[in-house]
């Protein structure tokens, strides 16, 4: 193990800001991108129901 | 006449796979489909992996004590921002080549993970340099090659989305994406090519690294992490993009029938 404690762990020998400003920023946009992309997926079905739903016509 | 001899009762079998299999939006779709559940998981038990050994494993660095555990998701995220490129050039092309839509419909999707790995790379190289370089930014050519990577990243999306025929913006994309992959092994060489303040290389293919095992083992852990993340969330973009351009196909209908609006 590395670190004495938890707070030891959360400072990083002092580097803290630049470790988890790094990880967390990394965390942040690997959960925001995901997410995008399952609206994405989930709006393009629902415009493809809504295709179907109106009145037909022939092409 | 004679008599045929009966025949062994018919089973459904599937078609042969070709490497034009899964051209076809409707295969790439229910594949696709049913690998992402296990990419995430792979990416989850990677992340967990490397991320233990190296925060807990892997000791304190000498020179730059415990700054250098950028490195875990720094040079992941780098190599990520430049497999991606390669990735979606590559796609376009063949999206070109061989006019196969869901080849230029995969590159589409690749180029926003591209780009945020890309961005993730210069951010968290900022966030190291600043303790240890004294800086968070130097027009070195690593640096600003990696830049340019990002612009070229943000370009293709905007070239794709300015032009309104749709197979035209493709083909527009492939030609920027292609001529952009030099950018690529600049990169990759620049440390080597200019003298810069970002370091050399430290792993090769061909010699020894020179990099501590356990650190080493974290940050290819890392790599794995971040590569089926990648694969999983192009993966989830591909289908949206192949629902919304095969809007009106009867493909997509016997999915809304399938699966009611899921």
């Amino acid at each position: 193990m590395n670190w004495g404690s938890a707070s030891a762990f959360w400072e990083m020998g002092g580097y803290g800001l630049y470790v988890w400003g790094s990880y967390g920023v990394a965390l942040g946009l690997m959960l925001i991108e995901p997410a995008l992309a399952a609206l994405r997926y989930r709006a393009a079905r629902r415009a493809a129901a809504d295709l179907d739903d109106d009145p037909e016509t022939d092409a | 006449m004679s008599t045929p001899l009966p025949s062994a009762p018919t089973r459904t079998t599937r078609p042969p796979l070709r490497w034009s299999t899964f051209a076809a939006p409707v295969r790439f779709h229910a594949l696709t489909g049913r690998l992402i559940p296990w990419l995430w998981l792979l990416t989850l038990g990677f992340a967990a992996a490397g991320l233990y050994i190296g925060f807990f494993v892997a000791p304190t660095d000498a020179v730059q004590k415990d700054a250098y555990r950028i490195i875990f998701i720094h040079v992941p995220a780098a190599w990520m921002s430049m497999l991606l490129y390669l990735a979606m050039a590559f796609w376009a092309v063949i999206g070109w080549a061989f006019n196969a839509r869901m080849a230029s419909m995969l590159a589409r999707a690749i180029a926003p993970t591209g780009a945020m790995f890309t961005v993730l790379a210069l951010w968290t190289g900022a966030l190291w340099g600043r303790p240890t370089w004294g800086t968070y930014w130097v027009w070195d050519a690593r640096l600003t090659s990696e830049l340019i990577l990002l612009f070229l990243y943000l370009g293709f999306l905007a070239l794709v989305h300015a032009i309104e025929d749709v197979r035209r913006a493709d083909r527009a994309g492939a030609l920027l994406a292609a001529v952009g992959a030099i950018n690529v092994p600049i990169i990759y060489f620049s440390v080597k090519w200019w003298n810069t303040l970002h370091q050399g290389a430290t792993i090769s293919l061909t010699a020894a690294p020179k990099m501590a095992q356990t650190m080493l083992t974290a940050m290819l852990l890392m790599t794995l992490a971040c590569w089926a993340y990648a694969f999983a969330v192009v993966f989830m973009r591909a289908r949206a993009i192949a629902v919304e351009r095969e809007r009106g196909a009867d493909w997509v209908r016997e999915l809304q029938q399938a699966g009611g609006r899921r």
